[in-house]
């Protein structure tokens, strides 16, 4: 059950994307939408919104970019209840910090070791 | 007064060739794009709570299982694209491949790749964050928003 969940959840939060791109004749880019989508997740996981769609679609909410918003939300709200105002400042990234070093390392070792395809 | 005028003709041009672009591009084939983009991102996202329940099985916490589940994806979305596999996948999912985090990982090392030539260190090193830059700069920003609502509310 919490696959076909995921499934539906994780595929509806794509076809936004994909909608947002074709209705604007593709002046929204792929960067445009990964950084909407991490804003938008992480504004609404502060709202307390972003919790519902995680318990209902499981992965198919944390694993798009707007799960990665979700996880600075959390972690900024934990990082104030816990430090006070250094946490406004350190909670975010403490609990994407795997997340952010993955990408960079392996992103970097992945550019290395293969070469461009064109 | 002469170079107002023409900068207003420029823009009249320039408006009237954006509408003429708008009437002779094809519009995007919706409903087929859309289902793709559903297929697509539904299955990656099966594939991370495939890895997510693993975790969770070897008894992580959920937090803990979650940034582990996103390593692996981004792992798995880095090592796909370059093998050029991802890229393939991406013509056909569009934003299915995009929104998943194992996209996130495919337009760091996509943006970084090309630049080889220009050095590793200021080549790649530099261009891996020309996409992934500003995603965690909004990504950051929005997180201390919300935490200086947070800390405000509960002074």
């Amino acid at each position: 059950m919490d696959y076909l969940m995921a499934f539906i959840i994780g595929g509806l939060l794509c076809v936004i994307g994909q909608l947002v791109m074709d209705f604007t004749s593709y002046k929204i880019t792929p960067g445009h939408i990964l950084v909407g989508y991490i804003t938008a997740g992480t504004l609404l996981s502060g709202l307390g919104l972003y919790q519902y769609l995680v318990d209902w679609g499981g992965a198919g909410a944390t694993i798009p970019l707007s799960g990665f918003g979700h996880s600075l939300a959390q972690g900024v709200l934990q990082g104030v209840d816990e430090k006070g105002f250094l946490g406004v400042f350190s909670g975010g990234v403490e609990a994407a910090a795997a997340g952010i070093t993955a990408a960079i390392v392996f992103g970097y070792f992945a550019a290395l070791s293969f070469n461009p395809r064109s | 007064m002469e170079t107002t005028g023409q900068e207003m003709l420029k823009a009249a041009e320039q408006a009237e060739y954006d509408h003429l672009v708008q009437k002779v591009m094809p519009k995007p084939p919706y409903v087929k794009h859309a289902l793709a983009a559903f297929a697509v991102g539904g299955a990656i996202c099966v594939i991370g709570q495939l890895f997510f329940n693993w975790m969770q099985s070897m008894g992580m916490t959920i937090q803990n299982a979650n940034a582990m589940t996103a390593v692996i994806m981004i792992f798995l979305g880095a090592l796909f694209t370059g093998l050029g596999l991802y890229d393939k996948l991406g013509t056909f999912a569009g934003a299915g491949s995009i929104v998943p985090i194992t996209g996130f990982a495919n337009v760091i090392v996509a943006s970084a790749i090309e630049f080889k030539k220009e050095g590793y260190i200021f080549g790649v090193g530099a261009k891996i964050f020309s996409i992934a830059g500003p995603t965690l700069l909004f990504g950051f920003t929005a997180a201390v928003v919300v935490g200086l609502i947070k800390f405000l509310l509960i002074l």
